[in-house]
């Protein structure tokens, strides 16, 4: 098993690179998580601490991206909302794809009664109008970081779980499984060790791409009022924040915008080139350099 | 002669001790009608709302909205004028006598509906039976709950008969008055949300009914037939945008004739000439105070001394400046300063960290263990959480900059912002919070009965901080049982000083209400009823007006 | 066929019964009761706790929750869906019905304009993957899927509205609208129209043409394409007719799929521009509690993509029965 996966990587690696939106994308992603991770030593003052006296200033030398309406500095407080939106991504995503492999795996490997059962569970979901779902249960929850993370995690494990399943439907079939279900293996150590592996490609790509909408879609929550609540900042509610000063200060709007801007073009660019390069069908076009 | 217009009926009446002594009224005074502006009838004022309007028989409404525009539709016996006193509208007089137990209208003979249908005395008896039926859902029983009888020997006289004497007995007569021929059978039947005139009312007031599209927009017309003259403003428009930095830019870009700013636009957006030729701005104080309360069934809040320290250490001017731009006048308690019954004479606390500091350690608070956070004897740090309601921002830069402040003096907080609805049933009626971050609007009326007294403590009640003083006790029943004002002033006066020597709550601040209208509207007279007191006289002179008013 | 719609169509009844039944019991038990009970700020506005167990009465919320969800449920069969619990009190159907037009009119054109753009983006740079229009293009759509919509339309509205003057600002009608005449009238609804359009459009676009890209790269490999090219078929004939009608197709189950998050994305341009449709209510209701018209709303819009997947599915399942994926779209 492993010989081939290694080759398999290198055939990844040798498409994706020719790919440079891909790559960019990647590259703007890994800095991103250098600076979440480095906020405390790069933001240069307390992105709390309010200082009345100084409201609404343009950006300075004291303030590079100027401050905000109780005075906060606003790049401290983009660079420590990087890490909770950052932090909402992926908590919300890994939720939805625990949800999503379970499920969908379940479905795909055991078909039949419970196969039935799981996808007419996630056509249900499909049918709700998930952003009116999360109206509903964060103005039911009381608001912190966790219940946004939680909540966007539990309406969205659905394409997932399709995906895991379809993954293993046509994977199920395959001589290797057949295989080891023959010699006697037990389903479990069919499904983590044979069939998972090689399923998890697509839910890579889902998981780097719904990143990028988790944080989307807390800045939309923001908008309404129900995203995540001070103290913590989020590119999302420094936006929102901001907009009711939008034409005196514009620094308080653009930075996150941008931000935010940046960061889900950088997670779909990349997301999309690690698709292209795992589909062997479009690696096979991107090897032949059409167009 | 001047109608307020607003939130009528949400003022309990009051006096104010002339306008000298009221609060300053900033208005860009307008140099008053050149001679060529002569008062016009016509055009269209447009107002935006960003919330929707409900219904449109105020009395089962309690929203701003949808007061506002009933406030044009109907009328009532009494209304407040520019000082906030009571004068006859639907009545031309009443009297009290000697007990105040009784107390008889005079009704206008010349006033009739929209329909046509005259207004007589029986109109009155049935609003009053509409708002003591138990099916009518309204929010304002209380104030005819003292009566025992309201009735109507002849059709232009109404005798109200109370239990024991009411001090808001007139004020309360400002509710707007039902047309009996068409609410009838709805009233009776606990069916009024769904009759015809909550969507298409009929009322006597200066301005029609005309169009309703949900959401969207509320249209009425002036009343050519109104009693005291038709109002000069041809048609109101009232759209509803329901996000605060769109109707900005509404009225940036002329969509919209009038607004409240926030004190950030009206401090920091507005100043530019455009904007100044266009609109013109009013500030005056409004009748919310905001304020940082405790729970006190908390035993550390129980301590007034923990209180005192939190007072100290938290600077009003700093909160007032930081988010109102110091549009906004500190408050010392519960009572609308520059109303008769307001009085300054009570204890202050100056922000003073060492003070606040030395308070708490009285009370057994002291950084025992030198990580900069205070700790009671056993050890335990003192934190708790500072809830408040969200979609409210100003509340939500109070609680972190009172966060702030407490860590000055080693206290932690946490702040928690919690949609209304929830806020409301889950934290503040089952008492399941700490301390909160809130605002109280003030009627025109001291009585404060159901916020302080400690009857009133129950999970649909609102005293929420379960304040228990039995002085206060005393000073709120004999308040409300007095229709002497003389008297009432020292019982109001002395509530204020308990209040301000035990701190149940910090009173931050009143805000000052800055609305702005365009400038071709003229006849405004900014007072302490605000702007909008006398509406029906604004005008715009002819060569002035913008849009045909149908 | 009509055997398989039959079947899909029994199947999703205990579906939306188990959607409703699962609504109803989150909102209801839902901290907060409707907004109508409280009035918490004005010291004018006094409810006694008896004027509150009266109101409570007379919405039927003192009841247990299984009983009123089965009073709900009876009559939602005879298509009444309640009254709101707002003062107006208006039927639940006739506030929903009052507000759909505008949001299936506005969705549908947003639809229109995406696809229209999203299918030729998708082919062109499927066909012509990796080259600079490709990547121009991707960058351009996912710009649109990363703006934040509410901060894209505010600097719209300063821009267009504000600045230069060219557009109105929010609403669908100027406010002397009744005074115009016919043609003035629709010219003013128009022109109303175009910043929520672009917004949306703008937003929706990655989502569809990153899709078609990504089908049309598949249905491009299938030896059917490559017999078709080998027969020596002129490239706009392969692409035009076959491959595009085989790529065409999983992005209309797409189509069926994305209503509800139309539906749904709709709230904060809704919102924004202060356009009074579905989605400004369902807001409006969660915030005032108005359990009816929230609930209402769940199964309105849930019918209608019951519907609409349905009906991608049986166009889908007459060409290729093989299972399809759902595909990403826009959170929301």
């Amino acid at each position: 098993m492993a010989g081939p996966r290694r080759g398999e990587w290198r055939q990844f690696w040798t498409t994706f690179r020719r790919n440079r939106l891909a790559l960019c994308g990647g590259a703007v992603v890994s800095v991103l998580v250098a600076v979440a991770a480095l906020a405390p030593v790069l933001a240069p003052h307390d992105p709390h601490r309010p200082d009345t006296k100084n409201i609404l200033a343009p950006p300075s030398r004291e303030h590079w991206l100027g401050t905000d309406q109780i005075g906060r500095d606003v790049l401290s407080r983009v660079l420590y909302g990087s890490r909770v939106s950052l932090a909402v991504g992926f908590v919300s995503v890994g939720i939805a794809s625990m949800i999503g492999i379970v499920l969908g795996a379940a479905a795909g490997y055991q078909g039949g009664l419970t196969d039935g059962v799981i996808m007419r569970f996630v056509d249900l979901m499909l049918v709700f109008p998930r952003f009116f779902l999360l109206l509903a249960v964060l103005a039911f929850l009381q608001p912190s970081i966790w219940t946004v993370m939680a909540v966007i995690g539990l309406t969205g494990w659905m394409g997932v779980t399709r995906l895991v399943r379809a993954e293993f439907l046509s994977l199920r079939e395959r001589e290797f499984v057949i295989w080891s279900e023959s010699v006697g293996a037990t389903a479990l150590r069919v499904v983590f060790r044979h069939i998972l592996p090689n399923a998890m490609a697509p839910v890579l790509v889902a998981m780097t791409l719904g990143i990028p909408a988790a944080i989307l879609t807390e800045s939309g929550l923001s908008f309404l009022g129900l995203g995540v609540q001070p103290p913590y900042a989020t590119w999302g509610n420094i936006l929102n924040d901001g907009k009711d000063a939008i034409e005196i200060a514009w620094w308080m709007t653009v930075y996150p915008g941008l931000a935010i801007l940046v960061t889900v073009l950088s997670y779909n660019l990349l997301g999309e080139g690690i698709r292209d390069a795992l589909d062997p069908r479009l690696r096979q076009a991107g090897g032949r350099g059409r167009g | 002669m001047g109608r307020l217009r607003g939130l009528r009926w949400l003022a309990l009446g009051v006096l104010c001790l002339g306008l000298g002594a009221c609060n300053v009224i900033e208005g860009e005074e307008q140099a008053e009608l050149a001679s060529d502006e002569l008062p016009a009838h016509g055009d269209t004022f447009i107002l935006a709302t960003i919330g929707d309007i409900t219904a449109l028989i105020p009395n089962i409404t309690s929203d701003a909205p949808s007061h506002e525009v009933g406030a044009l539709i109907y009328d009532g016996l009494v209304q407040a004028d520019r000082n906030l006193n009571y004068v006859p509208q639907l009545a031309e007089s009443w009297t009290f006598s000697p007990d105040c137990l009784s107390l008889t209208f005079a009704l206008r003979r010349d006033v009739v509906w929209h329909d046509g249908r005259p207004f007589t005395a029986d109109d009155v008896v049935f609003t009053y039976q509409t708002m003591m039926n138990p099916k009518t859902p309204t929010a304002y029983r209380d104030s005819f709950s003292m009566i025992s009888s309201v009735e109507a020997p002849d059709p232009h006289t109404v005798r109200v008969t109370y239990g024991k004497p009411f001090a808001r007995a007139v004020s309360s007569w400002a509710m707007a008055i039902l047309p009996k021929h068409l609410l009838e059978t709805y009233a009776a039947s606990g069916t009024l949300r769904e009759s015809p005139q909550n969507r298409r009312p009929v009322g006597t007031g200066p301005y029609r009914f005309h169009e309703w599209r949900s959401g969207e927009k509320v249209v009425l017309l002036a009343n050519r037939d109104y009693y005291d003259g038709p109002p000069y403003i041809g048609r109101v428009v009232y759209r509803v945008i329901p996000s605060q930095a769109t109707i900005f830019l509404e009225l940036k870009a002329k969509g919209v004739d009038q607004t409240a700013l926030t004190a950030l636009q009206y401090t920091r957006q507005t100043a530019y000439p455009a904007f100044h030729k266009a609109y013109r701005k009013y500030r005056y104080p409004s009748s919310t105070y905001t304020f940082f309360g405790f729970n006190l069934q908390d035993p550390r809040f129980a301590d007034a001394r923990v209180r005192r320290a939190f007072a100290h250490a938290i600077n009003k001017q700093e909160i007032i400046d930081g988010v109102r731009q110091g549009l906004a006048r500190e408050a010392t308690g519960p009572i609308r300063p520059g109303t008769w019954a307001y009085t300054d004479q009570v204890r202050r606390y100056p922000y003073d960290l060492d003070r606040a500091r030395q308070l708490l350690a009285e009370a057994g608070w002291k950084d025992r263990d030198g990580d900069g956070l205070v700790e009671n004897v056993e050890g335990k740090p003192f934190a708790f959480t500072i809830q408040t309601n969200q979609g409210n921002e100003e509340r939500k830069k109070i609680a972190e900059i009172i966060q702030q402040r407490l860590k000055d003096i080693g206290v932690k907080a946490d702040i928690q912002v919690i949609e209304w609805a929830s806020f409301i049933s889950e934290y503040l009626k089952k008492r399941r919070f700490e301390a909160v971050v809130m605002g109280f609007g003030v009627g025109t009326d001291p009585d404060q009965y159901v916020i302080w007294h400690s009857s009133q403590m129950g999970p649909d009640q609102m005293n929420r901080l379960s304040f228990s003083n039995p002085e206060v006790d005393r000073l709120l029943e004999d308040g409300r049982a007095s229709c002497h004002e003389a008297q009432r002033v020292t019982y109001y006066q002395r509530f204020q000083q308990v209040l301000a020597e035990e701190q149940p709550m910090i009173f931050l601040y009143f805000a000052d209400a800055l609305p702005v209208v365009a400038s071709r509207v003229r006849g405004i007279q900014p007072a302490p009823a605000g702007i909008s007191w006398n509406f029906t006289d604004w005008f715009v002179p002819e060569q002035l007006q913008r849009y045909t008013s149908g | 066929m009509a055997l398989f719609a039959l079947r899909r169509l029994i199947l999703a009844l205990p579906l939306l019964i188990g959607i409703t039944f699962i609504s109803f019991m989150v909102i209801n038990l839902a901290p907060g009761e409707p907004v109508v009970m409280q009035s918490e700020e004005q010291i004018g506005t006094q409810i006694t706790p008896e004027a509150r167990q009266a109101l409570r009465e007379l919405y039927g919320l003192d009841k247990p929750l299984p009983i009123q969800y089965w009073h709900w449920l009876t009559r939602l069969v005879r298509l009444d869906f309640g009254r709101s619990l707002q003062p107006d009190g208006q039927l639940v159907l006739t506030k929903i019905l009052d507000r759909m037009p505008i949001t299936l009119f506005l969705n549908g054109v947003e639809m229109f304009i995406i696809l229209a753009l999203a299918v030729p983006i998708g082919i062109l740079s499927a066909t012509r993957q990796y080259s600079f229009f490709d990547k121009a293009t991707t960058v351009f759509v996912f710009t649109g899927f990363a703006t934040p919509d509410f901060w894209l339309a505010l600097m719209l509205m300063i821009l267009f509205g504000v600045q230069l003057g060219w557009l109105p600002i929010s609403q669908l009608r100027s406010p002397n609208w009744e005074y115009m005449s016919f043609w003035a009238q629709q010219v003013d609804l128009l022109s109303h129209l175009v910043l929520p359009i672009f917004v949306a459009v703008f937003g929706g676009l990655a989502g569809f043409s990153r899709y078609m890209r990504q089908s049309m790269l598949e249905v491009v490999r299938q030896d059917y394409i490559q017999t078709a090219r080998a027969k020596g078929l002129p490239e706009q004939v392969v692409i035009g007719k076959h491959a595009l009608r085989n790529a065409l197709l999983p992005v209309v189950t797409i189509l069926g799929l994305s209503l509800p998050g139309l539906i749904g994305g709709s709230v904060i341009i809704e919102t924004i521009f202060a356009i009074p449709g579905m989605g400004q209510l369902m807001v409006q209701s969660v915030f005032a509690r108005d359990y009816p018209v929230v609930m209402g709303n769940l199964v309105i819009v849930a019918v209608l993509t019951l519907l609409a997947n349905l009906g991608a599915d049986l166009a889908y399942g007459l060409v290729d029965p093989r299972i399809r994926l759902g595909a990403r779209r826009r959170a929301g």
